[in-house]
Order: C-alpha cells, then structure tokens, then sequence
C-alpha cells in the first residue's frame, strides 16, 4: 500500500460525511466478552467503496482494525461482510448507494469470528472439499485419458453457471439453515455438487450421494432462496440446490443410474482443413528449446 | 486460535432483513407450519377429553372456548401453508424455476424467473382469505 493512503483514497472530494459502525471482538478481551459497536466517521467522495472506507479508517483513525480482503474488484471474494444488513462483498459496495448516514458492519454471520471483521471460513471449506469438487472417473482412469472430452454447446451451458463461484462464503451467511443446523453442509458446497453431477464428463455422482443427501442433507433446504440473492456472481445456490434435488429423486426412480458420460474427441488428423477465418496462432513467448 | 462463535441460531431464519418477499415466505412458512402443529396438539388433547367421559369434555371444550378466534388464524395459517408449500413443492422438482444460463451481469436468478408463480399463488391465497373471512364473520348473510 502507498505510504501516503490519501494519494489512494482521495477524500478532499468527500460529498458528506458517513458513520461506519462496525463490529469490534478479539480473542484477548479488549472490546469485552461480546465484542462492541465501534462508530467511525468517514468524509465519503463519490465511488468510495466500503472497503477504501475501511482502508481509510485503518489508515487514519484506528490502525487495530482488522478485516480480510485481496483484489479489490469482486475477483478473490475474500472481504465479504454484514454490511447494513446483508452478505456482501466490501470491495463491490459503494457507501452512498447504500444510502445511509449511519452504516453497520458485522462479520459474516455463521462463521467464528476471529478479530473484528476476520472470520473463520473452515466450515464451507471442509463441506466443499468432502462433496469432491473434481471430475471423477470411475470407467477410465485419468491417466488412462488421452485426448479431450466431446462437449457440446448445451452441455457446457448446463454447468456454466455453477462453475463461477469464488467460495466468498456469502451464501452460507445469508443461509436460514446454516444459521440453524451445524451439521448442513449449506448452498455452497451443495451448489457446487451439482456443478460436478452436471458436467457430463463426470461419473462420480454416487460417491458424492453420501455426503449430499443424508439426515442433514440437501433436504433440509426450503428454498428460501437468500443464498441467491446474495451471491455476488450470480451462481444461483438455490437454484442449483433444487436441481440436484430433482436429479437425486430421479435417480432414486431409475435405480441411480449414472448417464453415458462424455466421448473422447477423435483424433487430430493430419490432413485436417484449418477452418476459414480462424486467426493464426499467436508466436510463443518462451523458448521451446528450453 | 480463539474464535468466537457467530451462528445466528433461530434468529437466522426469523430474520428476513432486506431480502426479497420469497425470503419472508420462508419465514412465514415455518411460522405457518409451527401453528398448525400447536393446533393438532390442542385439538388432540380436547378431543381425548371424550375418552374420560361427557363431564370432562365439556370442560375441555368450555377451556379452548376464548381461543375460537384462534381457528380463524389456523384458517389463514393452512392456506397460506398449503398454497406456497404447493410452490415450494413444485420448485423442489426444477419447476417453475427455468434453466440454467450463462450468467451475464446483471445476473437473473430462479427466484426471478419464480417470481410470477409466487404473485399467483399470493393471489389464491388472497382470494381464500376473503372468502374465508367473510364465511367466518358471516359477513355475506350481512351483505
């Protein structure tokens, strides 16, 4: 960071002045047991995100501040926060269209808190990494593979969507039955199962069946949705979720058949025609030789 | 490391904050569904009071008397659980809800595309409250 952070944020055109309330705990006691509202008052210009006011808090008024953030343009989905309210990315929220002259922020709920705005991400990181999120084969070997899988447009589009999440953890937030039940593995990880049971290249959906759909599985879903609304890519949790429980139910109808999973492309032939229009390919940037 | 716990617990499923009204149908669910359940205890226990003779049922009966109103809400609770439980049924099979697609800014999702069944389904249960209610109140036989 630039050792001057006015040279960063510039505040000499602050269009008025903001509060930010935001929540203050850490492990050694000094906000006491249950942590505290800390008001700080921000001059807020125009395009002023929540996390430059953040900066510009830690920069300015209280350097103790803590809070976790990476790329600053709604890439790495690490800053995500309770801000006014809901789950969102600190680094895609502008102060004044929030419309506010006071602002809370919390940390994202359902997660330990560690300090002030840091929480602890384990719970949808051990849930995400037991559904596998990896094509599996269970036919050939990955090894065993050489070339690539046939793919169509419809098949790809299919997955598409699903396959854009940036594990920011806001869905779990947002998540009335996250909130509620432990043991839930919550609309992230559930989401992504689909993305891996959709993609036709993969045949590991009866590995995956275990772990989504038990006691306190994917059916302790009701659809209501917020996971939706807050996530910041449109992923579509909720979505995703109710699909895999169609597909759960209908494999349990046909016996939990797994479909044909995806061919092999043929074979490049060397007397192949370079279809027209298609440009050249650019030179290499590293020496082959090497 | 020391971590403070952060569940919302109960609250997180009460607490519909600034999300759309599909969200509040969630709670409104639950709350539905909890009300008919306490009802179906109390209606249990009342009508098990015939068991224990005619002196005791009518005791039971002259107890849940000031809660008469009460079955006016349990009316309300049953359509408005019935209708959007329909819904949610519906959505659980892929329903309603579309299919997937390229997520290009500014994203759609299904609740979106489920948002027209959700204003129907507010309408049925608008127009079976306002029957129910004037059958209730015998507000027709007044008209």
């Amino acid at each position: 960071m630039c050792s001057d952070p006015n040279k960063v944020i510039d505040v000499t055109k602050a269009v008025q002045d903001v509060i930010l309330r935001i929540y203050r705990w850490d492990s050694s006691g000094t906000w006491g047991e249950d942590g505290r509202l800390v008001d700080y008052k921000v001059p807020v210009p125009s395009g002023m995100t929540i996390l430059d006011a953040l900066i510009w808090i830690k920069a300015n008024l209280d350097h103790t501040l803590s809070w976790r953030a990476a790329c600053r343009m709604g890439v790495c989905g690490s800053c995500g926060m309770f801000i006014h309210g809901k789950p969102l990315l600190a680094c895609q929220t502008q102060v004044l269209k929030l419309h506010a002259d006071v602002i809370e922020i919390r940390p994202l709920p359902n997660y330990p808190i560690v300090k002030d705005l840091v929480t602890d991400q384990s719970r949808m990181i051990d849930a995400h990494t037991r559904i596998k999120p990896y094509i599996i084969r269970t036919e050939t070997p990955p090894e065993a593979i050489a070339g690539e899988f046939h793919q169509t447009e419809e098949e790809l589009v299919r997955y598409l969507q699903f396959s854009y999440c940036l594990k920011c953890g806001l869905c779990m937030s947002a998540c009335p039955t996250v909130a509620s039940l432990q043991e839930f593995p919550g609309p992230q990880p559930l989401g992504q199962a689909l993305r891996y049971v959709y993609d036709t290249r993969d045949e590991g959906f009866a590995e995956r069946l275990q772990e989504i759909d038990n006691k306190f599985g994917i059916f302790r879903c009701h659809f209501a949705g917020a996971c939706s609304e807050a996530c910041p890519k449109g992923i579509d949790p909720a979505f995703a979720i109710q699909l895999l429980k169609k597909e759960i139910v209908k494999r349990a109808i046909m016996g939990c058949r797994t479909p044909e999973s995806a061919g092999l492309m043929p074979a490049q032939q060397d007397n192949a025609v370079k279809a027209p229009n298609v440009p050249a390919t650019p030179a290499f940037t590293v020496d082959q030789k090497k | 490391m020391a971590a403070k716990d952060n569940d919302l617990g109960i609250r997180g499923w009460v607490y519909a904050g600034r999300y759309s009204l599909q969200r509040y149908a969630y709670t409104l669910q639950r709350i539905t569904g909890l009300g008919i359940i306490l009802y179906l205890l109390i209606h249990l226990y009342v009508t098990a009071q015939k068991n224990a003779g005619e002196a005791a049922w009518a005791g039971a009966m002259d107890a849940v008397q000031p809660l008469h109103i009460g079955e006016y809400f349990l009316f309300l609770a049953i359509i408005i659980h019935a209708c959007n439980g329909f819904r949610l049924v519906w959505a659980e099979f892929g329903l309603g809800l579309g299919r997937p697609i390229k997520n290009v800014y500014p994203y759609q999702t299904c609740l979106d595309r489920n948002r027209i069944f959700f204003y129907a389904i507010l309408a049925v249960v608008f127009v079976l409250a306002v029957v129910g209610t004037a059958d209730f109140f015998n507000l027709i036989r007044v008209l």
